[in-house]
């Protein structure tokens, strides 16, 4: 077979095994190949099983060669991380400051885990594809002697059916045979399988086996159970069932194969280990035939395999591209009590994966009463079934948090935007100090949590006013003596308890602030006062605590649209702009977030954001749109 | 079966070079040192050849350009170009377009010059030129030598495509080394330059620790062997009175040896030049420059071609 088998047909949705479950250890890669294409193949800690080009897309190393840590694979040349399931990249070391482009994703391949094997397909999945919701292989093939049942809408399918394999293997219902791989192609594989025999142990005679075909890569045959107890038909006791014996062709490359196979059908396989070694004799005998007629045959070309170019956006260099143009549905899988006024709330995709997220990213929620609210996302790493978001009722709300408090329920659905991060986390500190206070405790919980699991040096330092109001405290005790809760102390204790905690600053240490607009400009003040360097000080307001003033009217020219507009008093810049059909994208829209953000050419802007530093608005040559205005009488912007 | 896989590699790898600039180029293919009066082998752009020290050597040529003989295995009567340089023997198999790049720090007399190592490996000379510009492996590669985590940042540099010479240089490129010098305790940024002077040939300007008018100088030859497998030859030039030859050596193979992995396994092994093909960040400058460097010259050896 020259040509590529599914290349040319429809049919590229055709399951092959490329693994014994076995051969996915815990912290292992698997180097795999299918149809000429090579594949790293990896579980995580939670039991999902990841089917990947292997291929970093940075600069082409084996991704096999790289480090599972159990949550994310780890590239060896340049350490880029990429999140189990969606194949996303989280960090990229070389710029500990940004976050990765959210379109650097590895091509995944669709995976089933089922007869003690791993199954994948011909054809790269779409991004948004649901690795979950594979279909089934070929029903017919085990005439149904084992089905995996599958949940109805269960988000983890994929491990319940190893768990179920697991079961059968333990029950001694299944046995999976050692992969025996052949350098022949699969024509010639199948063909000589037809003649498939073994010698019984018992009577040291051949027993011919009738092979049945079912297509070029899947045989079929029955074998008589290995002892009398097993066979021997009395009065008393029913025939015992035959056991069928199931073989499928891994076609690895054009002249490259793996038989792999495996036992079922009997209620159970007694003397496993005397049926892996004659059918591993017996299998090696035909890897020698096949293997002697390769040498008749001019050798064939190696199939080829097109690498999938990466995005326009990607191969320019990207800078930090946090644009949210999409957005995704979510259902409500679970709302549990933190602390005291505090729900967790716990969201899945219905469809597809959900895009990757990096310690400190937020969602926009957009709730069902048409409000939209920001909540970080307070995952751990390689959590990527779903998005985790902490939610403190607020005494005066306008209908967001009491909404999720008082109305949202499970099964609910939900518009969420794809995660964006303005408060990135660098893993290149000697030591990162984490500082919450209240319910700012949540994008601090999503980096002490990767923080912890790289064993990277940290201090989580929560403020509450009582115990009641810690929230998330069973992973807080994870944390060790790294994590520390502080109780009870007023505004003056607080400070003096932050004048601790930020007296000593040294290189490469870093700060992570969040939480009330107060505590976070004293915090501010403090670190200034012990020379911290602005670059060291990361802090994430949850709101702009800024009395914005609209009172001033100023003229804007947009350089690229050629237009000048005017902003009057009492209205927003990123409003007028809209009105004026300039597209430009916002979240919060209080000078928060850095989504609407425009850079400056000329005239004097008057900020009024949280969002950019103290040096940031001194250079004076990017705004935020949505709150701040102009000190001259006009304003040039890049747009 | 091993017949079967050899005679199918062969069949997808070009024997012969089409490539014009690298065909006419030089390329290094020993250490004068290594190379005495007996017949060498070695492979040079996919074909066979011979080279030794010549018997009768030409004492009036004080260039000492006609001291080693080079010709291809199949053709032993018909000598190639030869050309001795910065340590090493350099030929053409095709006519030299251009005189070999300078190096004019290794005539300087109190340079302590040594090559250190020639390093087969199994990839094509651009990806292992690239790997040689490229800063942000050190702390994964080359773990507590050249780079240790968790100082991984790769700081903002520059890179420009000098118009006299037509080189591709870096600068002000700043990495945080752990033991930067013998005896230094803890780490330091180091400023490297880096010199892209010839397609499959680089040389590395470092700040030298005994005097900080001065630069040590760490040059990369690589010799294609074929589209996909490389020699890599390293000239080391440091101003350093007390490190020995045999310590410079070890230290350089050892480099060498944690790059070679890596080579080896990536995939396509030669190098893409469709800026799509990969993808590059900021940190990567010098080899996006490199990249379009090569894909203007019209180099097609050892690397895939940006769809036109």
């Amino acid at each position: 077979m020259d040509t590529k088998p599914d290349s040319s047909s429809d049919n590229n949705h055709y399951w092959h095994p490329i693994a014994s479950s076995t051969d996915l250890t815990p912290r292992h890669v698997f180097h795999g190949q299918l149809l000429g294409r090579e594949l790293a193949v990896w579980r995580a800690d939670d039991g999902n099983v990841n089917v990947w080009e292997n291929r970093c897309l940075h600069r082409g190393v084996r991704l096999s060669i790289g480090v599972n840590d159990g949550r994310e694979l780890v590239c060896q040349y340049h350490g880029w991380r990429y999140a189990n399931r969606t194949a996303g990249c989280t960090y990229i070391p070389a710029h500990p400051a940004d976050s990765p482009a959210r379109t650097i994703c590895n091509n995944r391949y669709p995976v089933t885990e089922q007869y003690g094997l791993i199954w994948s397909a011909e054809s790269a999945l779409p991004a948004t594809h649901n690795s979950a919701s594979v279909p089934d292989i070929d029903p017919g093939f085990l005439n149904g002697s084992i089905t995996a049942p599958v949940a109805d809408g269960d988000l983890n399918t994929a491990t319940i059916r190893a768990l179920n394999t697991e079961r059968e293997i333990d029950a001694g219902r299944l046995l999976v045979l050692r992969p025996i791989p052949v350098n022949a192609t699969i024509d010639i594989v199948s063909t000589v399988l037809q003649s498939y025999g073994y010698i019984h142990p018992l009577s040291n005679t051949p027993v011919h086996c009738a092979v049945e075909a079912r297509d070029t890569y899947r045989h079929t045959t029955q074998v008589t159970p290995l002892t009398a107890n097993d066979c021997i038909a009395s009065n008393a006791n029913p025939p015992a069932e035959l056991i069928q014996l199931h073989f499928i062709i891994q076609p690895v490359d054009s002249a490259r194969s793996v038989i792999r196979g495996f036992m079922s059908g009997s209620s159970t396989i007694e003397h496993p280990t005397t049926w892996l070694q004659l059918h591993n004799a017996a299998l090696s005998q035909l890897r020698i035939v096949a293997e002697q007629q390769m040498q008749a045959i001019i050798p064939p070309a190696a199939w080829e395999v097109s690498i999938t170019p990466v995005s326009e956006s990607l191969a320019k260099m990207p800078g930090i591209s946090n644009a949210a143009a999409t957005t995704q549905r979510v259902v409500v899988r679970a709302i549990t009590d933190t602390a005291k006024d505090i729900k967790s709330v716990e969201m899945a995709a219905i469809t597809g994966d959900l895009a990757t997220w990096q310690p400190g990213s937020h969602i926009d929620v957009l709730l069902a009463n048409g409000l939209t609210r920001q909540y970080s996302l307070t995952n751990g790493p390689g959590q990527t079934d779903h998005y985790n978001i902490g939610v403190k009722l607020e005494a005066e709300s306008s209908g967001g948090s009491s909404f999720i408090h008082h109305s949202l329920k499970p099964g609910d659905v939900l518009t969420v935007s794809p995660p964006r991060n303005n408060f990135s986390l660098r893993r290149d500190a000697v030591k990162t100090l984490l500082i919450a206070g209240g319910i700012g405790i949540t994008p601090l919980l999503s980096m002490a949590k990767a923080l912890f699991h790289s064993d990277l040096p940290f201090e989580l330092h929560y403020f509450v006013a009582d115990n009641s109001h810690v929230a998330f405290k069973s992973c807080l005790d994870e944390f060790g003596k790294a994590a520390n809760i502080v109780t009870g102390l007023d505004p003056t204790e607080t400070n003096s308890r932050l004048q601790q905690l930020l007296a000593h600053y040294e290189n490469a240490h870093h700060v992570y602030l969040c939480g009330p607009g107060p505590m976070l400009d004293s915090a501010k003040a403090i670190a200034e006062a012990h020379s911290w360097p602005d670059e060291s000080v990361h802090f994430e307001y949850f709101k702009n605590a800024t009395e914005v003033s609209q009172d001033k009217p100023f003229s804007v020219a947009l350089a690229r649209t050629g237009i000048t507009l005017q902003v009057p008093a009492g209205e927003t810049l990123l409003s007028v702009l809209r009105n004026n059909a300039v597209a430009l994208p916002s979240s919060c829209e209080q000078g928060a977030c850095g989504t609407c953000i425009v850079d400056v050419i000329d005239g004097t802007p008057l900020h009024q954001d949280v969002y950019l530093s103290n040096a940031e608005k001194k250079r004076g040559n990017c705004m935020m749109t949505c709150v701040s205005r102009a000190l001259s009488d006009s304003l040039t912007l890049d747009i | 079966m091993l017949r079967v896989q050899i005679a199918s590699t062969m069949a997808m790898t070009e024997t012969t070079c089409k490539d014009p600039v690298i065909h006419n180029h030089w390329h290094a293919i020993a250490a004068i040192e290594d190379t005495g009066s007996h017949v060498h082998h070695t492979r040079l752009l996919g074909e066979d050849l011979t080279y030794q020290a010549s018997t009768a050597r030409d004492t009036s040529d004080s260039t000492g350009d006609h001291e080693f003989a080079v010709s291809r295995t199949a053709a032993p009567d018909k000598l190639l170009p030869v050309h001795c340089a910065y340590g090493y023997i350099w030929t053409c198999l095709g006519t030299p377009a251009q005189p070999l790049f300078t190096l004019p720090e290794y005539a300087e007399s109190d340079r302590n010059n040594v090559c250190a190592c020639s390093v087969g490996v199994r990839v094509s000379a651009p990806r292992a030129v690239e790997n040689f510009l490229d800063m942000g492996h050190f702390p994964y590669v080359h773990t507590g030598i050249l780079g240790e985590q968790p100082h991984t940042e790769v700081r903002e540099y520059d890179v420009e495509i000098t118009e006299d010479s037509n080189e591709v240089i870096a600068t002000r490129c700043r990495f945080y080394q752990p033991q930067a010098a013998a005896g230094a305790n803890e780490g330091m940024l180091v400023e490297y330059v880096y010199r892209v002077p010839h397609p499959y040939c680089s040389i590395l300007y470092k700040s030298c620790p005994d005097d900080e008018s001065r630069m040590d100088v760490i040059a990369l030859f690589v010799q294609p062997v074929d589209e996909i497998n490389i020699r890599a030859h390293a000239l080391v030039s440091v101003i350093d009175a007390t490190s020995a030859p045999l310590a410079i050596r070890m230290f350089q193979q050892t480099i060498f040896g944690q790059d070679k992995p890596i080579l080896e396994n990536q995939l396509p092994k030669k190098l893409p030049l469709d800026p799509r093909a990969e993808t590059p960040i900021r940190a990567d400058k010098s080899a996006v420059f490199y990249r379009r460097w090569l894909s203007r010259q019209g180099i097609s050896y050892g690397v895939i071609p940006a769809a036109a």
